[in-house]
């Protein structure tokens, strides 16, 4: 089957359709779990430590019991009987350890905001309230917020317990480096600094538990992207058994990876439910969602490469150190994204010496976890900076310089230095692409004249690696009851119309619309015929959810293997009925068609005998009408996905700031299911990674609080400021699956920073400025041209 | 987060909500377009008993011109001014500051007199009415006053307004004058590293930027260094050595102290150098 034909008949896959679910949400009906109200629900609000290291003293609760409207109080003695504590550890991250986190705070808080106690009333407002008159006695300890001052030897142990502040550290050493030392005949070392940023998802976090003691039954409506993870996690620490628990996702108002996480408030909300036998909803506000979700990033980096004067780019060197917070999160951990960082670093290029450590430390500070596209911003900025100022410092074309070293299109399969494999990638296509696409021969000739005239343009270029569509070596090795697989459930109905249900969810990237485009080209329906439901683990089939950019390529693939186990069933029912060579059927435009596409029957009519007139079937036919397949990638552990980005911006070099004037993307995702959601993905993807090149940065002062917890200081990019973003595309299908789709939402976020950020040190190159440090500030380009101390 | 709660009124007069401030001064507040006070209120910064509804006040509305005075109601919102008439002729200025305060959603609800009765340090509005000489009237239990925008701004949100006083407009005096602004915020909307609001007549230049300190304030000793007579690269230079006495050292994580001079240095060139030359065309009011 392929794809690529335009002209085949029930083309579905392929075309550029809007969401589904735009005009319901457009038309203000979309249904969030912080608008589900249910008869007796209470309202939770937290008490927070306002100091990133503390001992814990008396918590004094009983003024908030005397307050209106509330129904309970709980610390960490009263809702410890109702939840099992849990650690971020997984065995296939050899050496990561971490303590036992519990829904509020016991004997000691190590982060500023971590919850203390909660209080349930029956409006928010009131919770607050009574809040306010909580009293907790804190003796301040030394707060640990700067990463390389927690492994100091006198540094303050934050788990005592467990000895020192190092989580995790991991080497990589392939090749020689020694013999690559000396066959370059430039080494250059540069020092990244990378902020931390977190998701700000326009939905905050938002659960509704409601614990039903009649059923012996606990369900949860929560802004999610994995339903049966929740499912289990909920079961195992709640002391349920896991069909005693049903996870409802209903529509998520964005996600990026702060919602596949299990956080502390949300845990202590849902046992309050089960404590207090009445619905709970707890949704984060600004404040709670800026210091209590998951932040990202956070990287020192030291890096080299090596070159020789013809441009063969000897080896990469790494030193990597990034602070966790408190606690590894669970129960993916917080040491994927370091160890994702020394994965990829040098990925794109053929490049045999390569040596690499990541270390992973705690800290006073909020927790750091997996956020959108995972590492690939730092690898690839450390990766892609090393490559640019190889070729500035050997007088060549970074352009030149990567034709040289990338991957040759005709070597795979390969694997990378850090032992990445690849089945096939397309760097020199995607390069020689956006070369043409931004006209960059011309673009130079732009920046030369309008250097001579004092005006400061550059053009960066990064090429990028993306990990798509893992399989169980991601999480399940590890022991993590995380799905890899997908499974999708497809049925038809009486009037020749089908329902779709599968293991994906919808966070807005247009799941559903691509199921039902998948399921539509099989079946020879239109997408408006074709129903999918996901975000309910009572009914739909088990996975592992969206994230990874696996919701196209593994949840489209068991759509696509249900879809077309269906249609077997409905041809073979078909052939029956009309006395026909089922391989010689088709199915066309809602119509069972000869294969010239001779209209024989239609399919509503086929469904309505099946339902309602079996008695006209041939003897021993019983339709089933039904299928359900499952899918999950062996043949690689991650389907690799590439590309390259290209950026330009122009600098005020009075004033230090940077105008991003175009961004070009080229990317590889293989099959395209739907251009329109792919390229939104990408821009919006592009633009989380301009937020990072440009603005965002969590700010935490000496004493590890969070200063810039707000919308007005802590700057999100914002349209105003965004370029336009061209996008092209080759395609390499994924021979592993039948769709040969891979991932394509992390793309975008991967090398825009990278690319913004090569543009800038372009810019500056007559000044000889050279910037490391992102967000790119005006306060750092300023320093950075010495034009300020 | 949620307000605390708090009692709500929506005055029918002037006078009715100065009664109103006058009967529990320090737990009423004012509210016109709530776009800094309700976020406020969300925050548990403040936690008023009763707020006063002043948007739709009659006494509050409007534009008006006597002679060569403009007069500007308190209560006009942020988007009205921006496309009235008698601002882009009269007073061009508070168009050209308000295109960069915020976004069209918190522009028409916020109003002139909340944003200076606000009196943030990095909004524009302040440092406007400094360089439009303008003066604040007020009404409060014992009568009107008039303030000079000068005397007025007195500290980081800190004005001359008593707790139990509303301010009701102000008026700019019309001149035959220059008038330039320039801002530097990391986003299109967001408030400002460092702004300036400038003008010029014959006889006197006003520089009054924002942002750079506890309020908006006048650079005199800049402003003095530019003197009257015609405009030359010198005394602009001059004019930028003299801005170090002027601002007062601020640092805050956006700029340090000399990154914030050198940038109010910057915004100064660019606002004063096209004005050397009298045939390019910068707004010139009467
Ligand atoms: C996201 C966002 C971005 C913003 N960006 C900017 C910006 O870039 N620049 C900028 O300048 N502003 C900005 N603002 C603030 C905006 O301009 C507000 O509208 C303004 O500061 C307050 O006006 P208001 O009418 O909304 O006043 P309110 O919020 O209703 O009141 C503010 C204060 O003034 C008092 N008050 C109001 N009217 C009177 C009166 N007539 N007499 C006496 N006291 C009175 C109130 O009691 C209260 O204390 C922003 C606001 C938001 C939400």
């Amino acid at each position: 089957m392929s794809f690529t034909d335009p002209d085949r008949p029930s083309r579905q896959i392929g075309r550029a359709l809007p969401r589904s679910a735009s005009r319901r949400l457009a038309q203000g009906r979309g249904r969030f779990a912080s608008d589900i109200t249910l008869p007796r629900m209470v309202h939770a609000a937290f008490v927070r430590s306002p100091h990133a290291h503390a001992e814990l003293g008396a918590i004094a609760l009983d003024a908030a019991r005397a307050m209106p409207g509330i129904v309970g109080v709980f610390d960490a003695a009263a809702i410890d009987p109702w939840c099992t504590p849990w650690v971020g550890t997984l065995t296939h991250l050899a050496g990561l350890k971490s303590a036992p986190q519990y829904p509020l705070a016991r004997g000691r808080v190590r982060f500023h905001g971590e919850p203390v106690a909660m209080v349930l009333a029956t409006s928010r407002a009131e919770a607050e309230d009574a809040a306010e008159q909580i009293t907790v006695d804190y003796q301040p300890l030394p707060p640990v917020v700067d990463a390389l001052a927690a492994l100091a030897p006198d540094a303050v142990p934050i788990h005592p317990e467990l000895g020192d502040n190092l989580a995790f550290e991991r080497r990589i050493e392939a090749g020689d480096i020694a013999a690559a030392m000396a066959m370059a005949d430039e080494i250059i070392t540069l020092d990244f600094d990378f902020a931390r940023h977190t998701g700000v998802t326009l939905e905050p976090r938002a659960v509704v538990a409601d614990w039903n003691e009649g059923e012996q039954r606990l369900t949860v409506h929560a802004g999610t992207q994995v339903p049966h993870m929740l499912q289990d996690i909920y079961a195992l620490h709640f002391g349920l058994a896991a069909h005693q628990v049903r996870v409802l996702a209903p529509d998520v108002g964005g996600s990026f990876g702060i919602k596949i996480h299990i956080y502390p408030d949300e845990m202590a909300a849902i046992a309050a439910s089960r404590a207090l036998r009445r619905p709970v909803r707890f949704v984060a506000d600004r404040l709670e969602s800026f210091i209590g979700d998951i932040h990202a990033r956070g990287h020192q980096v030291r890096a080299q490469i090596g070159v020789t004067r013809a441009g063969d780019i000897t080896f990469f060197d790494v030193d990597d150190l990034t602070g966790i917070g408190p606690y590894s999160a669970y129960p993916r951990t917080s040491a994927v994204e370091a160890n994702q960082v020394i994965n990829l670093i040098g990925g794109p290029y053929a490049v045999a010496n390569y040596r690499a450590r990541a270390r992973v430390v705690f800290q006073t500070k909020a927790m750091m976890s997996q956020y959108r596209a995972v590492g690939h911003p730092i690898a690839t900025t450390v990766t892609e900076a090393l490559v640019d100022a190889a070729a500035r410092r050997i007088g060549v074309d970074p352009v030149t310089l990567r034709r040289r070293n990338l991957i040759a299109d005709d070597a795979y399969p390969c694997q990378s230095a850090s032992g990445m494999r690849f089945e096939a990638l397309s760097h020199h296509g995607c390069l020689e692409k956006l070369h043409a696409m931004m006209g960059y021969d011309a673009l130079r000739a732009e920046q030369a004249a309008l250097r001579a005239r004092g005006v400061r343009r550059g053009i960066g270029i990064a090429s990028f690696i993306e990990i798509t569509n893992p399989g169980a070596a991601f999480y399940g090795v590890g022991g993590a009851h995380i799905s890899a697989q997908e499974g999708a459930t497809i049925r038809l109905d009486a009037a020749g119309h089908v329902v779709l249900q599968a293991g994906v969810t919808e966070q807005g990237q247009g799941t559903e619309t691509i199921l039902a485009q998948i399921a539509a080209e099989a079946l020879g329906l239109a997408p408006e015929q074709v129903l999918v439901r996901l975000g309910d683990t009572d009914s739909t089939p088990y996975g592992g959810g969206t994230w990874a950019s696996r919701g196209a390529g593994v949840g489209g693939e068991a759509a696509w293997q249900a879809a077309h186990a269906l249609r077997g069933q409905l041809l073979t029912l078909a052939a029956s009925l009309l006395q026909a060579d089922p391989s010689r059927l088709d199915l066309r435009n809602g119509q069972i068609t000869d294969d010239d596409g001779t209209a024989r029957m239609a399919l509503a009519d086929l469904a309505r005998i099946a339902h309602f007139r079996p008695d006209t079937l041939p003897p021993g036919i019983v339709p089933e009408l039904a299928a359900t397949r499952h899918h999950v990638p062996r043949d690689y552990p991650f389907a690799f996905t590439n590309g390259v980005q290209g950026s330009l911006v122009e600098i005020d070099t009075e004033t230090g700031f940077i105008t991003l004037l175009r961004h070009w993307v080229v990317e590889d995702c293989g099959t395209i299911i739907n251009p329109l959601l792919v390229d939104e993905q990408i821009r919006g993807g592009v633009v989380q990674g301009l937020g990072a090149a440009l603005f965002e940065a969590c700010r935490y002062d000496a004493e590890g609080q969070m200063t810039n917890a707000t919308m007005a200081d802590y700057l999100v990019p914002m349209a105003a400021e965004m370029p336009d973003i061209e996008i092209g595309h080759v395609c390499t299908p994924t021979a592993e699956t039948a769709l040969g789709a891979k991932g394509a939402g992390e793309a975008g976020t991967a090398a825009a920073a990278a690319a913004v950020l090569n543009a800038v040190n372009d810019a500056l190159a007559p000044d000889a400025a050279l910037l490391t440090a992102l967000p790119l500030t005006p306060a750092r380009v300023l320093a950075a041209l010495g034009v300020i101390g | 987060m949620k307000s605390a709660a708090f009692d709500y009124v929506r005055a029918g007069s002037v006078a009715e909500a100065i009664a109103r401030l006058a009967a529990d001064p320090f737990g009423t507040k004012l509210l016109a377009g709530g776009q800094s006070l309700l976020p406020a209120l969300n925050l548990r910064l403040s936690a008023p008993a009763l707020l006063v509804d002043i948007a739709r006040l009659p006494e509050l509305a409007g534009i008006t011109l006597t002679g060569t005075t403009l007069r500007i109601g308190a209560g006009c919102t942020h988007a009205s001014l921006l496309t009235a008439p008698e601002i882009a002729r009269h007073a061009p200025l508070i168009a050209e500051a308000l295109a960069h305060v915020a976004h069209p959603a918190i522009r028409s609800r916020g109003t002139l007199g909340g944003s200076l009765a606000n009196a943030d340090p990095a909004a524009e509005l302040p440092a406007v009415m400094l360089a439009l000489d303008a003066t604040m009237i007020i009404e409060g239990p014992s009568g009107t006053r008039h303030i000079k925008a000068t005397d007025f701004f007195t500290g980081m949100f800190e004005t001359a307004l008593a707790a139990d006083e509303i301010l009701i407009a102000l008026e700019i005096p019309i001149r035959t004058q220059r008038s330039g602004f320039a801002e530097l915020a990391r986003r299109h909307g967001d408030y400002a590293i460092i702004g300036l609001a400038a003008t010029m007549t014959a006889d006197a230049t006003r520089l009054a930027f924002f942002a750079g300190g506890p309020t908006a304030q006048l650079a005199q000793r800049a402003a003095g260094a530019l003197g009257t007579g015609p405009l030359n690269h010198e005394r602009i230079a001059a004019a930028c050595t003299a801005l170090a006495q002027d601002l007062p050292a601020h640092d805050d994580p956006e700029a340090s102290a000399s990154m914030r001079l050198h940038l109010a240095r910057v915004l100064l060139r660019r606002v004063i150098t096209p004005w050397i030359n009298p045939s390019i065309r910068t707004p010139i009011t009467a």
